[in-house]
């Protein structure tokens, strides 16, 4: 007895399940890839092949579909956790002077009184990305669009380097006994909105969220309602379109103040 | 006593110790997502604590429970010495150096990526690691069980393999392949990935992988349920099994079917070709057959036994069952739970009715009833069963023991039946917590309360069986006698070869795994740009 008796076309058991097998196999093939395709009326196929092809998701370009012309200019940055990730000092050092040109917003050490963003301890690939969007008009600003026409991709991301290297404003939320706005720690799952915290702080970052703590209240506020109005569109996949148009008036007004409140005597004291 | 009850008790305990922890987490998620609880403000305890539930619960426990069975399994119906008993426990210390390699990136919040894994989510390359080092582990299981087979048919040449080892060998080939999905998922696609060395990675491929192994898992876990149906229950409560032959084809038959179905889990995927899904649904459905040979043949079994103790009349047999015996009970709520979680699979593998419950509680119902229900409360009565020819001490209150299984069952359904219902109005699954407070999802609040007491049903038993089997290594001292497994009615004399050997079945399940498999992955790992960046879990 051995694996040559089995084996063998004499071996009825052989015989009979090898047999059985095959024929389940193929009519459920039958059935699948030629049947079945051919029972959906909305469907027209040229022959048997394409509907086969069809049916084992051959992949194919759909021809009458032509892309769509992109008006606008969408972020080509791509982000991975290990963009800028590993700083070096002489980096830093070249962003230190290129940073001198920022400071007149963006304040000397990286924290602004002007509304602008605070840019220190910010991320490195935030800023990076930023730059880079004000480059190729993704993002438009008046006043940051010219900065960020010369700036080479090396520049961007030794100022990007620069600016996380510098200390960030501490968190500070001078309210601990209010509970934190629903729309930070929650969000609104039934509109289907995330937590903010969920990826700029409070609970969790994740690449590519700026760091929203101490930022200006009015600049949040501001960018929020761009999203929200289809005026800012440099968010990949259009996350925060999607969750800025879904906030209420209120809930803009609450994530701001929350991520705005700063301790005073901090801001005097970069004065 | 079994010689080698140190190895076999080995595996038990650390299968139900782990089992305890994961039950508790468990028990704990159920609670939080409750209106009981107030909302988790940080999710990712949530998606921590159900991706050490889920890894321990679907890869270390059932592995270790058939792995400890096969073991005693092997020494007990073949008798004869287990050879390569060294390999068996480097095997045992691969799944515990495995199991905390795992757990440690788990508990930091480093790897909260659920056991599917799901790319293109990417958790500390130590938790795959260590989960590759407990199929590794039980790898060797599979390979101990093969070499035990062939041994005692060199030396027994032509007599028929004792039906307890046939299926236990059935069950190891089941395994040894089904694991080869993911096993190439994690090798090829995610551990790179993990450590660095590419940023990007197919998750569409990835889910086909996984879908190799996921669905197949649950027939390894199975299978020493269905052992224990086969041989041990008719023998524990003074019956014969019906048929052997009508046992050996179940095994064989969930060999090679249980393997080629697992695309029924992304019928939802669009990566995946419709006639691929068509054809996986087709074998899905076929998958029931050995199921339902099994209910037949062991309520037939169970009927000779009845009907031995002087049981009567078309169904009035059923008063003369030995109620009171825990193997009797624990296989009737067993297939109670079998029946509801297979009319509900039937559900899942039908492609239009699968629209209304994919990825909803319905599913975590589904496979809860069915391996947290059927499947684990077999592994309760085998150990209950094994427990006293590992200790050489016997059980004195069958009341608490009977007691657990109660709470097991009625746990499991309160448990379930909810989840089932709020899945078909719509209640999506892993999440962390619901807003009942809005009006959408208020009335969904009551059954996932009830399910939430269910869970604590359920370990509030798991903690009783935990008592139970510890009790039991202090209990008075009793000679068990040698381990028995059940004689058939009609005890074989001679086997067909294909009925003695697994080769061809293992050739059928490799054949069926190519021409249901294999285009579906040629094409999707030769598509270029199907890659997506992958997202970091618990990176800054």
């Amino acid at each position: 007895m051995s694996a040559r008796d089995l084996f063998t076309l004499t071996n009825r058991h052989f015989k009979t399940s090898v047999g059985i097998t095959a024929a389940i196999f193929v009519v459920t093939a039958i059935v699948g890839f030629i049947v079945l395709p051919f029972a959906q009326p909305w469907v027209q196929f040229a022959n048997v092949w394409d509907a086969i092809c069809s049916a084992a998701g051959v992949p194919q370009r759909s021809a009458a579909a032509a892309a769509q012309a992109q008006d606008k200019r969408l972020s080509e940055v791509v982000l991975t956790s290990h963009t800028l990730s590993r700083p070096n000092q002489e980096a830093i050092g070249r962003g230190a002077t290129l940073a001198q040109r920022c400071a007149i917003c963006h304040g000397p050490t990286g924290i602004s009184r002007a509304d602008s963003p605070n840019l220190a301890g910010q991320y490195a690939a935030v800023i990076y990305k930023e730059l880079h969007d004000f480059r190729s008009g993704a993002r438009t600003n008046a006043v940051m669009s010219p900065f960020a026409t010369g700036l080479t991709d090396q520049e961007m991301g030794d100022l990007a380097l620069y600016y996380a290297f510098l200390p960030r404003l501490p968190a500070y939320h001078p309210t601990p006994q209010l509970p934190k706005p629903n729309i930070v720690i929650y969000g609104a799952p039934m509109r289907g909105i995330a937590p903010c915290g969920s990826c700029h702080g409070s609970l969790d970052n994740k690449v590519g969220s700026p760091w929203l703590e101490g930022q200006s209240e009015a600049y949040m506020k501001a960018q929020l309602r761009a999203f929200a109005g289809g005026d800012r569109r440099n968010d990949i996949s259009q996350q925060m379109r999607n969750i800025a148009r879904a906030m209420t008036p209120q809930e803009i007004d609450e994530a701001a103040a929350y991520y705005a409140s700063q301790p005073p005597d901090i801001v005097k004291a970069v004065d | 006593m079994l010689a080698n009850r140190k190895l076999v008790l080995a595996h038990f305990w650390l299968a139900f110790a782990v089992f305890g922890v994961a039950l508790t987490l468990g028990a704990w998620q159920m609670f939080i997502r409750s209106p009981l609880g107030t909302w988790l403000s940080n999710p990712e305890l949530y998606y921590r604590s159900l991706t050490a539930h889920g890894t321990v619960m679907g890869y270390v426990f059932p592995t270790l429970v058939a792995m400890g069975f096969g073991y005693a399994i092997s020494e007990s119906a073949l008798e004869q010495r287990l050879v390569g008993v060294r390999w068996a426990w480097a095997g045992f210390w691969l799944i515990v150096g495995g199991s905390i390699m795992a757990m440690i990136p788990v508990a930091l919040g480093r790897a909260s990526v659920l056991y599917t894994f799901y790319p293109p989510l990417i958790g500390s390359p130590f938790y795959y690691v260590g989960v590759v080092l407990v199929v590794v582990g039980s790898w060797i299981w599979v390979a101990l069980m093969s070499i035990n087979l062939r041994v005692w048919k060199g030396a027994n040449p032509g007599k028929p393999v004792p039906l307890a080892m046939f299926a236990n060998v059935a069950g190891s080939y089941l395994w040894a392949w089904t694991a080869v999905g993911a096993a190439l998922e994690l090798l090829l696609q995610i551990i790179p990935v993990a450590v660095g060395l590419k940023a990007t990675i197919d998750a569409g491929l990835a889910r086909v992988f996984f879908s190799w192994t996921l669905h197949a898992i649950v027939y390894f876990w199975l299978v020493p349920t269905y052992i224990a149906y086969y041989a041990i229950v008719p023998r524990a409560i003074g019956g014969r099994v019906y048929s052997d032959t009508m046992a050996r084809i179940a095994f064989i038959l969930f060999l090679v079917v249980a393997m080629p179905i697992g695309m029924h889990h992304t019928f939802g995927d669009p990566q995946v070709g419709a006639g691929f899904k068509f054809v996986h649904s087709a074998f899905t459905a076929l998958v029931a057959l050995p199921t339902l040979l099994t209910v037949f043949t062991i309520c037939a079994s169970v009927e000779i036994a009845a009907r031995l103790r002087g049981g009567h009349g078309l169904f009035g047999w059923m008063r003369a069952l030995p109620w009171d015996n825990p193997m009797m009970l624990a296989l009737a709520f067993s297939f109670v739970m079998l029946g509801f979680g297979g009319a509900g699979g039937l559900i899942n593998m039908s492609y239009q009715l699968d629209s209304s419950i994919h990825n909803t509680q319905w599913i975590t119902g589904h496979f809860h009833l069915i391996f947290g229900g059927a499947i684990v409360i077999m592994y309760f009565a085998i150990a209950y069963d094994l427990w006293p020819h590992l200790t050489g001490r016997e059980f004195v209150d069958l009341r608490l023991i009977r007691t657990q299984l109660w709470l097991w069952f009625i746990g499991m359904i309160i448990t379930t039946f909810p989840w089932h219902w709020v899945g078909i109005l719509g209640m999506p699954r892993r999440m962390a917590y619901f807003d009942f407070a809005d009006p959408a999802i208020a009335p969904q609040a009551l059954s996932v309360t009830f399910s939430a007491i269910g869970g604590f049903t359920l370990l509030t038993s798991g903690i009783l069986f935990l008592v139970i089997l510890a009790r039991g290594m202090r209990s008075p001292a009793v000679e068990a006698g040698a381990y028995r497994f059940s004689l058939a009615v009609h005890q074989p004399a001679t086997v067909p070869l294909a009925l003695n050997t697994h080769a061809l079945w293992v050739a059928l399940m490799i054949g069926l795994t190519i021409t249901n498999y294999g285009y579906p992955i040629l094409t999707l790992a030769l598509t270029e740009g199907t890659s997506v960046p992958a997202v970091y879990v618990g990176a800054q």
